[in-house]
């Protein structure tokens, strides 16, 4: 579903170099983790993947479902069934909750040539899907992730996820900022979308978040690289022995 | 003042002063409203104001004001719907208000053609100051308007919308409102029109009795072809409070004074202002506020969009008195430029001579926040509705700040109509 071909990427407006030919292949039906230190280019990844202009691709090419992505902007992405849960949601005041969620499944719907959900069968899919989130509609009545807490804000990711019901997830260090039942509920939230159908790239620091979405590969990030790549025991192996290890192996 | 010669009189400045003359037999007024509109057009005689003058710097009246329309309207005009459903509608049409106006519980309403006739107005007209073109204008050529007298602890049920439109032509309409101690009321001020060019100055007078507490809207929605010079003067009584909300989203040329002072300790003033700027337009919001005794408090909260060649600019002064301790007195300015030909100037100023007061103000000009513009993208809108969302959003916050589901929902329904025509 996803691959990654020797990937470059640096930063527009200072020309850093961040991704440096980095490789992955993200099968559909599969739960990859990536991890690694800080500053190894882990969310840098995940926009690009979203295509935030702040980077440019300089070599290399990222096929989803076979055709390169490059070229589309993050809607188009998006609309094509690409999410990412963003690390720091943005707050955007004056824009109501409700309103931007209605606003994006209906574009996405437009997209795909189908109808604008109704009323009714709108606020049915939110109140469902809030409820297994465990959240309070009145926090949606709020302007978009104004004043909510970084669990809120976590949680409204996850929302939007479920709505948007997307191909390809991308998980931005979701579990920062949880606490351990915030941690239970939106790791419950992520494996109830686990299909065959639907690939899922979980990006985190810590071993704890996989313990509750268990990964088929874990992938280690490394100055910009995968430097190596594993199943879920590789994960623990981190955990133990630290990042050191990896890194000595691949230098 | 000074030995230089008057500069030649420009097109506009003649056509006015020809008008006045032509006029004069028909405008009401007793001797002493005579009088007061002599002296205005002395004003005038001496020249619109330039750049020059401190307080139309931005705004060069002089060299702006190309044409003056004939008086006659181009065609008949009807009165709107509300934009508050249920409100009680008291039209000004072409320069004339209604013979009939709707009866409404604890208010009494006159027209003022008949106030000026018997002279009774004569005292309250101006102008105040030798910048104060708009008075100036005004009470040269006022002929019709309303007198609304809301009694002594009346609660409205429902708004009172007053309008004021024209088809093309001049018009000078005055409100004058007087809210009575403790009573409560919601007020609209509706500046439309449609058609042919037209020169429009209306002139707003509201006094706000102790503890009474206002809402007024003014919505302005003219046509390009329209010049609209206004003024709004409030005097806020002890523990009252008023909201005013000033929306401007039409008009080729317009200026819209604010003039409030606050006459009694405990009064309370917000100002809120939307101004929704397209084409080659030139808006100006100029808010002159007067704390004038102890204990009052205010804040001023304008955002603007600008778009394509449109030029706006917001004054704002506050002055604190020297007794007015413990003034506190907050303004801000928000800009969304969305246009490299378009251009916002902010003036704010404090003037204070009180030693214990709390005042601020600040002043942004911002483009669309690019992190908000991805996020949205990245949830499949595309850019064009994105943009949209957040422009509306960057406005939407002040309407929201009313309180009031009703006004929100009125306000944001002109919002979404002015962003569906310039979007």
């Amino acid at each position: 579903m996803l691959e990654i071909k020797n990937l470059h990427a640096r930063i527009v407006d200072d020309g850093t170099e961040i991704i440096r030919g980095l490789n992955l292949t993200v099968k559909a039906g599969e739960v990859a983790a990536i991890m690694g230190p800080n500053g190894s280019g882990k969310s840098t990844l995940s926009y690009i993947l979203a295509g935030r202009e702040d980077y440019e691709v300089t070599e290399g090419d990222i096929l989803y479902n076979g055709q390169s992505i490059l070229e589309m902007d993050p809607a188009e992405r998006a609309t094509a069934g690409i999410f990412l849960a963003f690390q720091y949601p943005m707050e955007i005041p004056g824009v109501a909750t409700m309103e931007f969620l209605k606003v994006a499944m209906n574009e996405q719907r437009k997209a795909r040539g189908e109808e604008p959900l109704k009323v009714p069968e709108f606020l049915k899919r939110v109140k469902e899907a809030a409820a297994s989130l465990s959240m309070d509609m009145n926090m949606l009545k709020r302007p978009l992730n104004v004043g909510f807490s970084g669990g809120e804000k976590k949680r409204a990711e996850i929302l939007q996820m479920k709505l948007l019901e997307p191909t390809l997830c991308v998980l931005d260090e979701t579990d920062s900022g949880l606490d351990i039942d915030a941690l239970k509920i939106v790791s419950d939230g992520v494996n109830a979308l686990r299909s065959p159908e639907r690939a899922i790239v979980v990006i985190t620091h810590y071993q704890r978040l996989l313990e509750h979405i268990v990964p088929d590969s874990v992938h280690v990030l490394y100055k910009g690289q995968v430097i190596k790549s594993g199943d879920k025991s590789l994960a623990l192996d981190l955990e133990a022995n630290g990042y050191a290890g990896v890194i000595g192996e691949a230098a | 003042m000074n030995m230089h010669a008057q500069p030649q009189r420009t097109l506009a400045e003649t056509a006015l002063i020809d008008a006045f003359g032509e006029r004069l037999s028909l405008l009401p007024g007793d001797g002493a409203v005579m009088v007061k509109r002599d002296d205005a057009i002395e004003a005038i005689k001496h020249g619109l104001p330039t750049r020059r003058v401190e307080s139309w710097h931005y705004t060069d009246l002089r060299r702006l004001l190309t044409k003056v329309p004939a008086f006659e309207a181009g065609a008949v005009v009807k009165a709107l719907a509300p934009i508050l459903e249920g409100s009680a509608v008291l039209p000004v049409l072409n320069g004339v208000s209604s013979a009939k106006a709707p009866e409404i519980e604890g208010v009494t309403v006159q027209r003022l053609s008949e106030k000026l006739t018997d002279g009774s107005v004569a005292p309250g007209l101006g102008p105040y100051g030798s910048d104060d073109a708009i008075g100036a204008l005004n009470t040269a050529f006022v002929a019709d308007g309303y007198f609304v007298d809301i009694a002594d602890g009346a609660e409205l049920e429902k708004p009172v919308e007053l309008q004021n439109l024209q088809a093309g032509g001049q018009s000078h309409v005055r409100l004058l409102t007087r809210v009575g101690a403790g009573a409560k009321a919601v007020i609209v001020e509706r500046q439309a029109g449609e058609g042919d060019e037209a020169l429009v100055s209306s002139v707003s007078q509201l006094v706000v009795g102790d503890g009474a507490e206002v809402t007024w809207l003014i919505v302005q929605e003219q046509p390009e072809t329209a010049t609209h010079l206004a003024q709004f003067k409030a005097h806020i009584g002890k523990d009252a409070k008023l909201t005013l909300f000033v929306m401007n989203a039409g008009g080729n040329l317009v200026r819209q004074e604010v003039v409030v002072r606050t006459t009694g300790e405990g009064a309370d003033f917000k100002l809120r202002g939307i101004n929704l700027l397209a084409g080659d337009t030139h808006t100006d919001t100029t808010m002159v506020l007067d704390h004038a005794v102890p204990h009052t408090t205010s804040t001023e909260v304008i955002r603007n969009v600008v778009t394509g060649k449109a030029r706006g600019v917001f004054q704002g002064r506050i002055n604190v008195h020297q007794y007015a301790q413990k003034t506190n007195a907050k303004m801000a300015c928000n800009t969304l430029l969305l246009s490299d030909d378009g251009e916002f100037s902010t003036k704010p100023e404090l003037e204070i001579f009180a030693d214990d007061v709390v005042c601020g103000h600040g002043a942004t000009v911002t483009e669309i926040d690019h992190n908000h513009l991805f996020y949205l993208m990245a949830r499949g809108i595309d850019e064009k509705s994105a943009r949209g969302l957040l422009v509306k959003a960057f406005v939407a916050e002040v309407i929201e700040e009313l309180d009031d589901e009703a006004l929100v929902e009125a306000l944001e329904e002109r919002l979404d109509g002015w962003f569906s025509t310039h979007g």
